[in-house]
């Protein structure tokens, strides 16, 4: 793969673009990720925001909520794109492995984020 | 209990409908309205996504909602009906007396022909007539995204 994948992080109001913040705060990666919000968006509005998010490259959509307006805005956008995959849940943990791991295709980005997403919910001792 | 909230929301399902107003309503069923859903599997699995198991989700095109709303408002479950658009909820309402007494505007979002009314409803003219004609037939119509807000009347935005 030429480019490394692009993350999109879709949220409702700025959780992305304060989960990007973050990323670049604790990583130091500033040109992986890019935020949409659904704010102000019905689905061919948050399609367009999408558009110009990705940029015609291959990238994982990381939405908020599995279920909502981002995910199904984000799902129908993605549909029938292999250049595109999507990963709902998204948290910290998740979008700090993929910035390190972008250059596979993005089905395997897609499930390899979601894995670590999922190993960073815990429950540690009081 | 019948339907406890008639909803135009061009998000359809999603989470103020869920969250915001599924809880405080405890609603038991949810009937979205749309033809194009209705006929997709697809789409009707993704919407589900975001419908917790004890809530049943009813898929209906235009024309199964007008036969059917009667069924509906004597279901002892609280429910919710939403439909994408003015043209649709009116398409239900029907030209005669209608069972929907109240309507929820919550969120008809900025589209080539549509002005601002409110932060979260921007209307054409002719949506924005569709809404007195119904609310000339007794329909008490506000705009209202979350339940913790202020029920704007019809009269404050169009």
């Amino acid at each position: 793969m030429s480019e490394p994948l692009r993350g999109i992080v879709v949220s409702h109001a700025a959780v992305a673009q304060s989960l990007v913040a973050a990323v670049a705060a604790i990583a130091g990666v500033e040109d992986a990720l890019v935020p949409v919000s659904n704010e102000g968006c019905d689905g061919r509005a948050l399609a367009d925001r999408l558009t110009a998010a990705i940029g015609g490259k291959p990238a994982v959509l990381f939405v908020d909520l599995p279920g909502g307006s981002c995910l199904t805005g984000a799902a129908r956008y993605a549909r029938g794109k292999p250049d595109l995959a999507v990963v709902t849940g998204v948290n910290l943990a998740m979008l700090l492995d993929f910035v390190f791991h972008r250059d596979v295709a993005p089905a395997e980005a897609a499930k390899r984020a979601a894995e670590a997403g999922a190993r960073a919910i815990r429950t540690p001792a009081a | 209990m019948s339907i406890a909230l008639y909803r135009v929301d061009d998000r359809l399902i999603h989470g103020q409908v869920v969250v915001g107003w599924g809880q405080p309503l405890d609603a038991g069923f949810i009937v979205l309205v749309d033809d194009e859903v209705r006929a997709s599997e697809w789409e009707q699995d993704l919407y589900r996504m975001g419908v917790p198991a004890h809530i049943e989700v009813v898929f209906a095109s235009v024309e199964e909602a007008r036969r059917r709303l009667s069924e509906w408002n004597t279901d002892p479950r609280p429910g919710i009906l939403l439909a994408g658009d003015i043209d649709t909820i009116a398409a239900i309402a029907g030209d005669g007396g209608s069972l929907i007494r109240q309507l929820n505007i919550g969120g008809v979002h900025h589209r080539a022909g549509r002005s601002e009314r409110l932060r979260y409803v921007y209307l054409t003219d002719a949506e924005a007539n569709k809404l007195r004609q119904l609310a000339a037939r007794g329909i008490e119509i506000t705009a209202q995204d979350v339940p913790t807000a202020r029920a704007v009347p019809l009269e404050e935005f169009v």
